[in-house]
């Protein structure tokens, strides 16, 4: 059961399941959040190299606390972006914003 | 340095081992997978938020097995009580969920699947292939104490730094998602 193997490849599963959605998906919302499991998958790799290799159990556990910190911000920002892209065009798709497009 | 197997740790005795702390342990990581396929397969986006808090959730009981209750906790604290319910805002204030959605083209869901299973096939060769070696000396003090000293201590410009990036980031989202509304109802 608890073997670093199976965190490890739990991660590597969110994370290119999060690769395919941002990828895949047209609206922004749903690629936010893919990326949102893209970050989780980032957080299980850091518990679990601090629970099985790392000197020192307090630092993987303030790493992921950062995490949870910069994917907050990330959220409030990318969520309110969205907002002002609805109001001007009238959809949160991608294909929409082509106003820099050469 | 010893092998992965041999490696005794001082850990914080929060789960019995037995055979129900091993079937709950899959039960989580088949939980934490199937939130993800929802998450991310499911066209509709309400379907999406709904999958994203489930696997979220699973990713809590994963924390609490790496034997950090107290991650556990702040994840549903942040992730499901406060971003999955600022996404489901989003989903509400944009997209009317009743417009027909434009066909998925098979092409990009191909390619895009065969990218990411190329990435998953070396990745996993990597993780296999590498020899993890585990510290040589290993702290035993799991406390929460010892974090809170450690951010105000060696990680302090750290902890400030993410402080500043909060505010900023609260104020930007303010004036963006305000400026819109202003500009429209002047018109």
């Amino acid at each position: 059961m608890n073997s670093l193997y199976v965190y490890l490849f739990v991660a590597l599963f969110l994370f290119c399941v999060g690769l395919w959605g941002v990828l895949q998906r047209r609206s922004l919302i749903a690629m936010l959040i893919s990326v949102e499991l893209m970050l989780n998958a980032a957080s299980i790799n850091f518990l679990a190299f601090n629970r099985f290799l790392s000197p020192d159990p307090a630092i993987g556990q303030i790493v992921v606390l950062f995490i949870m910190g910069t994917a907050a911000a990330e959220a409030a920002i990318g969520l309110s972006i969205i907002l002002a892209l609805f109001r001007r065009y009238q959809s949160v798709e991608i294909g929409k914003a082509q106003e820099l497009k050469g | 340095m010893p092998p992965l197997s041999e490696i005794i740790r001082p850990l914080p005795e929060l789960i019995k081992p037995g055979w129900v702390a091993e079937a709950a342990f899959y039960f989580i990581i088949g939980v934490t997978m199937a939130g993800a396929i929802i998450a991310v397969f499911f066209r509709r986006i309400i379907y999406n938020v709904l999958g994203l808090a489930v696997c979220l959730m699973g990713v809590a009981g994963i924390f609490v097995y790496l034997s950090s209750e107290f991650l556990a906790l702040m994840e549903i604290l942040v992730y499901v009580g406060a971003i999955t319910i600022t996404i489901v805002f989003a989903v509400m204030l944009s997209d009317p969920m009743y417009r027909e959605m434009p066909e998925r083209s098979i092409l990009k869901v191909g390619v895009s699947g065969l990218v990411s299973l190329i990435l998953f096939l070396s990745l996993s060769r990597l993780i296999t292939d590498t020899p993890w070696t585990a510290a040589a000396e290993m702290g035993g003090d799991w406390t929460l104490a010892r974090v809170g000293k450690l951010l105000l201590t060696r990680f302090d410009l750290v902890f400030e730094l993410i402080s500043l990036v909060l505010i900023v980031a609260i104020l930007g989202a303010v004036i963006i998602a305000g400026q819109g509304r202003k500009q429209r109802s002047s018109q």
